[in-house]
């Protein structure tokens, strides 16, 4: 090509670094990184963040996205925001936390955050497993999925049911906007952008809490391909988890 | 110093809240328990007032990591609780010293084990002293034994939390907690809006990016990372704290801390009146704790007995201190007795054997 | 100077109120006190109490064991802590609602103050803790009346404050005849 005819259509966005992840081949926490950083960089934000990082695969944020940050205890995560927000309401707050993390050990502070109505911004990647520890059972894993702690498929009657933490925190009145997306195809990408910006919009409007669920795939815990994986999240997650907004306090 | 030096008689968990108020403290949460729970009762009404942040979080762990938060923005914060809720803050005090967080943490103790009840205790000397959570840590430990102090020693926490970047703990108890005594207000309330300026988050306007973690993966970089700590909870010794109550010319002397500390000096004004040279050391500082000068006391021949309300725990650091010099006797009032003078009376006695 | 004190009566006799007064009162004159309310489970044993040391050394232990003063406002106060009470200390009965015969004389100097019925005559029967304080008071001169008179201000409720003056009456009743008995 010669010089002048390039045309810049995709670049990194300006909050990231540029360093390889250490996440899986089809891993879906790159791309929503990606749409984070983006919505970071296009509310001119990266300057005025503070990121609360939690524990699972997504403990290294802060390696990745080059904002301000704070490590939380496992669980954690909404209450350290919590503290964060009330004492630097100036800035932009948002923690970034996987299913074993917010739906399990820090089920009471997720609930606890949103109902007061917390100021900040909770992203939350539900990929139906323990990522980072091996592929356990999760409080999002579906009934009969098979994990390493749930060798014979998750059982109904033994392990429950997987939480739906969208509908759970929509039904909450502090909490301004929640929805689930997923990142499977290029739609729902851009779906789940729009609804990520809501979610930020929410907080620096001074509206109440902001949350988006994330359907990500996890392609080596699931033991599928990238392209598998990506179909068991349309196939398998949505019919349980169906996308959608289920709380918007933008539009009321 | 305030020119205003009016006294107030106030119960030791108010004095605290006080003493947090005039320390500077910007950001509280916490979760009610007895018998502290005139502290949060006190600060939802007088920080609001001035503008500070209140959360009564859900739960202890919440609380103490709501502390982690405002910390890590540099502001001063803390929680206060009493034994089991302690127990549950341990995770985030752990996160908290690893992180390097400054930190303020009350204690007012319950007797235990487990639910236990609201009588005084002093058993969680080990907890407070020894770290309390997982990891090599330790958290600085202040040992109020008057409502006076309570007040001095949390404005005094506030400031060591920053020196060395810790979590400070005060450890208290109910008999503290709930009696009335005059106290002093000598500090105005001033925050200043560059304490950990080099440190803390704000967003990254104008300078790199800050990252506050306790996650050391890499090859050497833990061992690094806790030396370093080491070094600093070595460096602390510069803050010894300790009182010596009739020590100087004293034949035994007993060695106790907070309420225990203040009422052991009642026994000794008893035995001095019998004719009997009695002292006592009372330790301030818990952690670090003052091994060198108690070493000292017994080389030059003093007779030592540890006092306290719980089954042995400082009398541990005592006898590291004592180490090939002398014995040390020990008394023990168990956890949920109400200690009185006399009860030390027999014990202290026995040592002029 | 050195006096100690316990206060024991039955929950709503206001026993805490007057160790709370006494304690203010002595802070006003500029001297060391400590005030301890009951603890714990001695809650549920029928009395309500409090301790107050005042002295003007440093004051070591809230807690006191041997009281030389106290001040019984009902029967299981006294048979509580009247074995407790130093020989030659100062024991203040309710003769009002107490068995005088339970009462030892001789080992203590004992005032049997009727305390309810001097309150009652005076207008209002909730003052007994007030003649009581103030018996103490006159046997003691631990403290001067006037700062008991000050910290009443500052410790009962504003809805209370018509009641002062009364209440100053029944610090003054009691504080004359506990001076005149503990002269005999």
């Amino acid at each position: 090509m010669n010089p002048g005819q390039e045309k810049l259509v995709y670049t990194l966005p300006k909050c990231m670094n540029d360093i390889p992840t250490h996440f899986c081949p089809g891993c879906h926490h790159g791309i929503i990184h990606r749409l984070v950083a983006q919505a970071i960089d296009e509310f001119d934000l990266q300057d005025n963040t503070i990121c609360v990082g939690s524990v699972g695969c997504s403990v290294f944020i802060y390696n990745y996205i080059d904002v301000d940050s704070v490590e939380a205890p496992h669980g954690r995560a909404p209450a350290v925001a919590t503290g964060v927000k009330r004492a630097r309401p100036e800035n932009f707050v948002f923690a970034y936390q996987g299913d074993g993390d917010l739906a399990a050990i820090g089920l009471s502070e997720i609930i606890h955050c949103a109902n007061r109505g917390e100021r900040v911004t909770i992203i939350f990647v539900n990929n139906t497993v323990y990522g980072m520890t091996g592929g356990q059972m999760a409080p999002t894993t579906l009934v009969g999925q098979k994990t390493t702690t749930s060798p014979y498929g998750r059982r109904e009657d033994k392990e429950g049911y997987p939480l739906k933490m969208a509908e759970i925190l929509g039904s909450l009145e502090g909490t301004a906007f929640s929805a689930r997306v997923a990142v499977n195809n290029i739609k729902n990408i851009l779906k789940a952008k729009k609804a990520l910006k809501k979610a930020f919009q929410v907080q620096l409007q001074d509206i109440g809490f902001g949350f988006v669920e994330f359907l990500s795939a996890c392609p080596t815990n699931w033991h599928m391909s990238p392209l598998d994986a990506n179909k068991r999240i349309e196939t398998e997650l949505m019919p349980y988890f169906p996308l959608g907004i289920f709380k918007d306090k933008i539009n009321e | 110093m305030s020119e205003n030096k009016e006294r107030l008689l106030v119960k030791g968990n108010e004095a605290i809240a006080i003493g947090a108020i005039d320390g500077g403290v910007e950001c509280y949460f916490a979760y009610p328990i007895t018998p502290q729970s005139d502290i949060p009762e006190y600060l939802s009404r007088e920080l609001v007032r001035l503008g500070g942040e209140f959360v009564q979080a859900e739960s202890e762990i919440a609380s103490i990591n709501m502390v982690l938060g405002a910390a890590a923005c540099g502001k001063r914060a803390m929680t206060s609780s009493s034994s089991p809720g302690i127990s549950l803050k341990q995770e985030g005090i752990s996160y908290i010293a690893g992180s390097e967080l400054p930190a303020v943490i009350i204690n007012i103790t319950r007797g235990g084990p487990g639910l236990g009840g609201i009588q005084p205790s002093q058993g969680d000397y080990f907890q407070s002293t020894r770290g309390g959570g997982h990891g090599d840590y330790r958290t600085m430990v202040l040992a109020p034994s008057t409502c006076q102090e309570c007040y001095d020693l949390t404005i005094w926490a506030f400031d060591l939390a920053f020196k060395y970047r810790n979590p400070v703990l005060i450890l208290g108890d109910a008999i503290l907690g709930q009696m009335k005594e005059p106290i002093t207000r000598w500090k105005e309330r001033e925050i200043n809006p560059n304490e950990g300026a080099e440190w803390r988050l704000t967003g990254k306007k104008g300078r790199k990016q800050r990252i506050l973690k306790s996650l050391y993966l890499d090859e050497g970089a833990m061992e690094q990372h806790n030396l370093r700590l080491y070094k600093k909870y070595k460096s602390m010794e510069t803050d010894l704290k300790w009182e010596e109550f009739m020590v100087q010319d004293a034949d035994v002397i007993a060695v106790a801390f907070g309420s225990i500390g203040r009422i052991v000096k009642s026994t000794a004004r008893k035995l001095r009146g019998q004719g009997l040279k009695v002292g006592v050391f009372r330790p301030i500082t818990l952690f670090p704790f003052p091994y060198e000068r108690i070493r000292e006391l017994a080389r030059s021949g003093k007779k030592f007995i540890t006092i306290e309300n719980n089954t042995g725990q400082m009398v541990e650091d005592v006898k590291l201190a004592l180490c090939g010099i002398c014995d040390c006797g020990f008394f023990a009032n168990m956890p949920g007795k109400v200690s009185t003078p006399e009860d030390f009376i027999q014990p202290i006695k026995d040592q002029f054997n | 100077m050195y006096q100690d004190v316990i206060i024991a009566g039955f929950g709503g006799q206001g026993v805490m109120l007057i160790g709370n007064i006494l304690a203010y009162a002595a802070m006003g004159q500029g001297l060391n006190v400590t005030y301890m309310p009951v603890y714990g489970v001695e809650m549920r044993g029928g009395t309500a109490n409090c301790t107050v040391v005042i002295s003007d050394e440093e004051i070591g232990s809230p807690i006191i064991f041997h009281p030389r003063s106290i001040i019984v406002m009902n029967q299981p106060s006294l048979n509580k802590f009247q074995p407790r009470l130093v020989t030659g200390g100062l024991l203040i009965v309710n003769s009002s609602i107490v068995d005088t015969s339970s009462v030892p004389k001789e080992k203590y100097k004992t005032l049997l103050i009727p305390v309810n019925n001097i309150a009652d005559k005076l207008g209002n029967i909730k003052m007994a803790n007030m003649v009581a304080l103030g018996a103490w008071l006159g046997a003691t001169k631990a403290v001067d009346i006037h700062h008991i008179e000050d910290a009443m201000t500052k410790m009962l409720s504003s809805l209370d404050h018509k009641l002062i003056e009364l209440n100053k009456k029944a610090l003054q009743e009691g504080f004359n005849i506990g001076a005149k008995k503990s002269e005999i």
